[in-house]
């Protein structure tokens, strides 16, 4: 029988905190700027897409305690459980002295109205604290999460090389590991509605005697339910707490990956199991989104537009779920039944998804198509991948999302492919057999007869990339 | 102060903004940041879910009932009139009563003890609207009879018939351009406190806080005087913050007035960006005639703009649009009619460049027809057109440009950017990469610097010198995050010869300086500099004669060094200066007034001299197109603009960057997108995507012209910088389409109308692919 703690407990300012008395659906964002009077943190959306609210988590792991940015906008107060809650307001010293990142900002003149500045502040902040040094671009992927309507960016780029040369008071007032360890007794947390459970078996009973209950895991979709949508999603079962959950199992035949592994944490793993996935995982959401966003998650939401259901089904995923003691495993397709709707009972929650790798001879791409290139959702995502024997497809997996009303293999266009020679004959009959399987609609990301036309676009520069590889088929950075 | 030979902050100093200190940490307090008042209530407004229709009923009794509600308010609850029309033509009100004219038209308000108590109370309203036809885009608009919001213009130069049909070359076409969303990072808020004996002050974030305290008084029928407003900074403004604000204010007030609570009013960013208005998006219809070198020997164009429901700016923008028609651009005949549409949508309203960019846009895509028809490099035909020697100089509406810079521009650009050596080996390059295809393209920007109602072009200042020596500076301006407070305070300064961090920058409020006009149309450091000066000028003056007198020297013995007064062979510290005046019992306290000279302007007639001078700029960008995908970046941009002798450079510069990547979102992924049911679906940041960093172009070269002063005698020889950047995106525009172009070798003018998203470019690739077959 696991213990039961009515408070919420965590490191703010230097000592830890204690709330007992909070609503689940408060969001770190209310609490800062209503109740701690801390307003150097703002709202520009409550969406999770500016940036301007981002605060810095700190999470002990592997003896070392990591700060990621996350948007305060859409993570609820619970989410603190454990963790070290770092905002604009703790960094300068207690002289005024500004830190690196601050005064890099200054110098490179990179704030003008001053709104997006904390939060472009917070982004560099956890970016200059985690590397002793970074590229341009990797100043581009920490501010993917960030906006900013008046400077054109230039300066804050700038800031982020020249806060690499600055000397001054530490980035951040780090903690150590043993702080936020001694946090941790094991305990259920329930605030409120807010409920967490610290391990698998705890999670599992919990979800058993409230079936109704809303599974949270980063809440970058929960999030918005709560402040666009003004929904009331109590009880709320937070998952972030249970190990087992985020467990990255590296094995020589699989990847499995529990259901509570964020993008940031997955990305190594997934890379190295098919280099084709790192320019996606460059381009979901922002670094915000992604270090608080799960796969599980991403799943689990069952959306249309979802950008990890393609490329991991083409890749053959198995979805595993568990309901209290009993655990089931199907392939990731089967999983979306239709315009959300997916096959997962009262009760059951997802644990892992398992990758196998691919072999030598598997060719694997995934295209991602949006409006804006960075922090855009999809407007479709296609992933394609196809083993090659003697030039023969032995085996054809297409995915698309964005295309009908769930994540969905391109059943005809594969067949098309397999047991076929792969040129440009079967090529084009694969992308005719496109339009017999997906009929997609419009909205304001595209219309439907774009989205069909690049389908087969896509499918074409996947053929070139497999047959071609030296002809530039995309654009640099893409 | 020590004797340095220089001032710290002086005009021409690259000083960090004001606040950058506050910014970076987190202190800088916006308007949701100032400290409750004890029992702050907040509202929350009831919004139309239909784009035209009779309301039937509207029940707010379960609104009422809601828990923590402490009241609602609808039209019937307004002391003063229902109405906020900018314009005074009562077609813009509060709250709709009768009819409901857009989706997302205020209904009612709810005020409630907390603002998640007052956004779950407003969603509970009944409401019973009939529908009745929508016109919702330019062409329904002008099926159903084409009724206008206001008076179109109509400016004529020559005889455009005659010079058309004459004309060896013609040819016509229609351009449709895009909308957009300003977009601050800090939407709209009004914090209001209720005064004694009906006083209420106002906190809003307007760029225009004169117009937003005549509004509040209106509405709640009370005299001017009853009402302060008051702004330290906003998160970005940008033209949406002129108008727009009024209705926020003016429902905080209202609320807090109703219930004698203070009430603060800050909409979520999806009412936000349904409720209030937008950039025009507008059609246009083209001919022109030229000459088999490319000379444009006539252009005739219309502008239909969509309004929206009501009039708001909508008169002086598409004025503004047809005073940008001729961009850089000699016209030898012309004519340009602007007709303003009302259709069942959010009232469009001021964005940067306030309807001038989308009249540049249909010149240069003139200008682009002509270089495809003739199969000449479009540079050679903007080069051939600009405005020239005094035979060439006449604008549509009869003012000369005398200060013209832009054919030095161009070619220093081209020149810098290396345009013809990079033109030729993308060329080469494009015909070796079957997918990607690059582009080039160099564009200039002329536009005009004043409001066009001559009235506007005013500006006062107030500056207090303590008997420290430390002084107080307060102004009719805004600060949105352009520097505005910053370059004043630096003109000030200037003045008295003393460190900027002396001189104390305060938040602007109608009870220091009143009647102030909107800080819009570039005009901020332009007029309040002129203002702030004059006051700091008397002041300098009773001290140069204060000291004069009692050293016993002429006037003319006395002059202000840094930090320091030289009286006669004396010098005295400038803060034991004021001290003595101050025991003097001298005056240390001034107003400043300032309007500008030259200009005027006669509407009916469509002549005069509306500007008092032009800002220049011009710029090269480089862009990358899949063209299986429609997928683009931004490769490189060179960019030389004109802001005459900078107060500034820092800021100027920033200005520069900032105008030109919104400018570019705005013709590139911004794209507004409306059901068939009038509804915006593209209303959060989430569905509307702005630029990013990564977004920016990937090598960006920005230089500010070099010897340039403004010919006029402006603030330091400076010229206004705010707006006139954010043309220069044009260049990417342009780059596009030229990229795209090369799919048809070039002999096809692509007609990329804007914004050209992914999809747009692809139209255009498939478009010219297929013609060229
Ligand atoms: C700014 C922004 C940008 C974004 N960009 C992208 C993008 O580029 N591509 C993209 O695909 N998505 C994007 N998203 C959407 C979102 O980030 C992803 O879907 C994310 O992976 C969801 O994970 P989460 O942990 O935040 O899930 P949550 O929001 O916590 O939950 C999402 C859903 O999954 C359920 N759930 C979560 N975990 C489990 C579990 N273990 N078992 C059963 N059910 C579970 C929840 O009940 C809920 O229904 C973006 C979101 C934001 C706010
Ligand atoms: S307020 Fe925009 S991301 Fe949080
Ligand atoms: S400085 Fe204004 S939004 Fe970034």
């Amino acid at each position: 029988m696991t213990s039961t703690r009515g408070a919420i407990r965590f490191l703010h300012r230097g000592r830890v905190r204690e709330l007992a008395a909070e609503s689940a659906t408060r969001t770190v964002l209310d609490w800062l700027r209503e109740t701690e009077g801390l307003t150097g943190t703002k709202e520009g959306c409550a969406e999770g897409d500016c940036g301007a609210c981002t605060v810095l988590l700190g999470r002990a792991e592997a003896g070392a305690v990591r700060y990621e940015a996350v948007n305060a906008c859409i993570a609820f107060l619970g989410m603190l459980e454990g963790r070290h809650l770092v905002t604009v307001e703790d960094l300068a010293a207690s002289d005024g002295t500004l830190t690196p990142v601050q005064q890099a900002m200054v110098e490179c003149h990179a704030s003008q109205c001053g709104f997006c500045t904390p939060g472009f502040v917070m982004a560099l902040s956890a970016l200059r604290h985690a590397s002793a040094s970074a590229s341009a671009r990797d100043v581009e992927v920490a501010l993917q999460g960030n906006l900013c309507r008046c400077t054109g960016y230039q300066p804050i780029v700038e800031a982020g090389a020249r806060m690499y040369e600055l000397t001054g008071p530490p980035v951040l007032p780090a903690v150590e590991p043993g702080e936020l360890d001694a946090l941790e007794d094991g305990a259920t947390v329930r605030v409120g509605g807010f409920v967490q459970p610290a391990s698998l078996d705890a999670l599992a009973d919990i979800l058993q005697a409230t079936p109704e209950a809303t599974i949270v895991a980063g809440a970058t979709d929960v999030g918005l339910w709560v402040t666009k949508g003004l929904r009331d999603i109590t009880p709320m079962v937070h998952i972030g707490r249970v190990a087992a959950l985020r467990e990255i199992d590296e094995g020589p035949e699989r990847l499995r990956l529990g259901a509570g592994v964020s993008y940031t944490q997955a990305w190594p793993a997934l890379v190295r199991l098919a280099p084709g996935l790192d320019a996606l995982l460059a381009r979901i959401g922002g670094a915000q989104v992604r270090n608080a966003g799960t796969i599980g998650g991403n799943i689990a939401n069952g959306s249309p537009i979802g950008d990890m259901p393609p490329p991991l089904i083409a890749l053959g995923a198995r979805l595993e779920l568990r309901s209290r003691g009993e655990v089931r495993e199907l392939p990731l397709e089967d999983f979306f039944l239709d315009y959300g709707r997916q096959d997962l009972a009262p009760g059951e929650f997802v644990t892992a998804v398992t990758i196998p790798r691919p072999k030598p001879g598997t060719h694997f791409a995934v295209y991602k198509i949006s409006k804006r290139r960075d922090e855009d959702i999809s407007a479709l995502c296609g992933a394609f991948r196809i083993d090659l024997v003697d030039g023969v497809v032995v085996e054809a997996r297409i995915a698309f999302g964005g295309m009908a009303a769930t994540p969905k293999r391109a059943a005809v266009a594969e067949a098309a492919m397999r047991g076929r020679t792969w040129d440009e004959t079967v090529l084009d009959a694969a992308i005719a057999a496109l339009a017999m399987d997906y009929a997609p609609i419009d909205d304001w990301r595209a219309s439907g007869a774009y989205r069909s036309r690049i389908a087969g676009n896509l499918l074409r520069r996947f053929f070139a990339e497999t047959t071609e590889p030296a002809m530039p088929v995309r654009l640099a950075h893409v | 102060m020590s004797r340095t030979e220089k001032i710290r902050g002086g005009v021409a100093e690259a000083m960090a903004h004001d606040s950058a200190r506050l910014h970076v940490t987190g202190a800088a307090r916006y308007c949701d940041d100032i400290q409750a008042p004890a029992g702050l209530a907040h509202a929350c407004l009831g919004l139309a879910e239909a784009a035209h229709g009779r309301i039937v009923s509207l029940d707010l009794a379960a609104v009422k009932a809601a828990p923590g509600v402490l009241g609602v308010l609808t039209a019937s609850d307004i002391p003063g009139a229902n109405d906020i029309s900018p314009t005074g033509r009562h077609d813009e009100p509060v709250f709709a009563t009768g009819e409901v004219l857009f989706h997302g038209q205020p209904l009612f308000a709810v005020v409630a003890e907390t603002r998640d108590a007052a956004r779950r109370a407003a969603r509970l309203a009944e409401v019973e609207i009939v529908p009745l036809p929508a016109i919702l885009d330019l062409d329904a608009a002008r099926a159903a009879g084409g009724k206008l919001v206001t008076a179109p213009l109509t400016l004529t130069l020559g005889d455009v018939d005659a010079a058309i049909a004459a004309a060896p070359r013609r040819l016509a076409g229609r351009m449709a351009i895009g909308g957009q969303d300003h977009f601050y990072l800090e939407g709209h808020i009004a914090l209001a406190l209720p005064g004694e004996d009906g006083e209420v002050a106002v906190f809003s974030s307007t760029q225009h806080p004169s117009e937003v305290q005549h509004m509040v008084a209106h509405v709640l029928g009370l005299p001017s005087n009853r009402v302060t407003v008051e702004v330290r900074r906003m998160g970005g403004a940008f033209g949406g913050k002129e108008t727009q604000s009024n209705l926020f204010a003016a429902v905080a007030a209202l609320a807090a007035v109703t219930l004698d609570r203070p009430v603060k009013l800050r909409p979520d960013r999806d009412d936000d960006m349904v409720a209030t208005g937008k950039r025009h998006d507008m059609e246009v219809d083209y001919e022109v005639g030229f000459d088999a070198a490319g000379n444009v020997l006539g252009v005739e164009m219309t502008f239909a703009a969509r309004c929206g429901f009501s009039a708001d700016l909508s008169g002086p923008v598409t004025d503004r649009t047809l005073f940008h028609a001729d961009n850089c651009y000699h016209w030898p005949a012309a004519r340009l009619t602007s007709e303003p549409l009302m259709t069942h949508t959010v009232s469009n309203t001021a964005f940067r460049g306030f309807g001038g960019p989308q009249g540049m846009l249909a010149a240069e895509r003139v200008i682009e027809e002509v270089a495809f028809a003739l199969g000449e490099d479009p540079l050679t035909i903007r080069t051939r057109n600009v405005y020239g020697d005094a035979a060439r100089a006449v604008t549509p509406y009869h003012q000369r440009v005398e200060d013209n810079i832009a054919p030095r521009l161009m070619a220093a650009l081209a020149e810098r950017a290396d345009y013809w050596a990079r033109r030729a080996a993308l060329r080469r390059a494009n015909a070796d990469s079957a997918v990607i295809k690059r582009g080039l393209a160099l564009t200039p920007v002329k536009f005009g610097i004043s409001f066009t109602a001559t009235h506007f072009n005013q500006a006062g200042a107030l500056v207090h010198v303590y008997a420290d020596g430390s002084v107080r500076l307060n102004h009719g301006g805004t600060e949105m995050g352009q520097g505005l407070y910053m370059k004043v305070a630096q003109v000030v300064a200037e003045e008295f010869q003393i460190d900027v961090d002396r001189v104390r920058i305060t938040a602007t409020t109608t009870d220091k300086v009143p009647n102030t006009s909107a800080t819009a149309a570039s005009s901020g450091s332009d007029l309040n500099g002129m203002a702030a000066r004059n006051a700091a000028r008397a002041i300098r003056d009773r001290l140069t004669d204060f000291a004069a007198e009692s050293h016993g020297v002429a006037r003319d013995q006395v002059s202000f060094l840094p930090g320091r007064v030289r009286v006669g062979n004396a010098e005295i510290a400038f803060d034991e200066l004021v001290r003595q005046a101050y025991m003097a019992r001298v005056q240390l306290s001034a107003t400043g007034f300032y309007k500008t000279p030259k200009i005027h302007w006669d509407r009916v007639a469509g002549r005069g001299r509306p500007f008092y001078y032009f800002s220049y700029g011009a710029a090269a960008a480089e862009v990358a197109v899949d063209t299986a995908t429609g997928e683009y970046q931004v490769e490189r941009v060179d960019i030389l603009h004109d802001v005459g002798r900078s107060l500034n450079p820092a800021i100027d510069r920033g200005q520069i960057e900032g105008g030109f990547v919104q400018g570019m979102g705005w013709l590139t992924t911004e794209e507004l997108w409306w059901d068939d049911a009038g509804r915006l679906r593209t209303h959060a940041p989430s569905t509307y995507k702005i630029p990013l960093a990564s977004d920016r172009p990937r090598v960006f070269n920005v230089h500010l012209a070099e010897d340039s002063e403004n010919r006029e005698e402006t603030i330091y020889r400076s010229k206004a910088v705010g707006e006139p950047p954010l043309m220069l995106a044009m260049s990417v525009l342009h780059a596009l389409s030229d990229a795209v172009a090369s799919v048809a070798d070039y002999s096809l003018c692509p007609r990329l109308d804007p914004p050209a998203t992914p999809e747009r470019v692809l139209a255009a690739v498939d478009r010219l692919r297929e013609a060229a077959r």
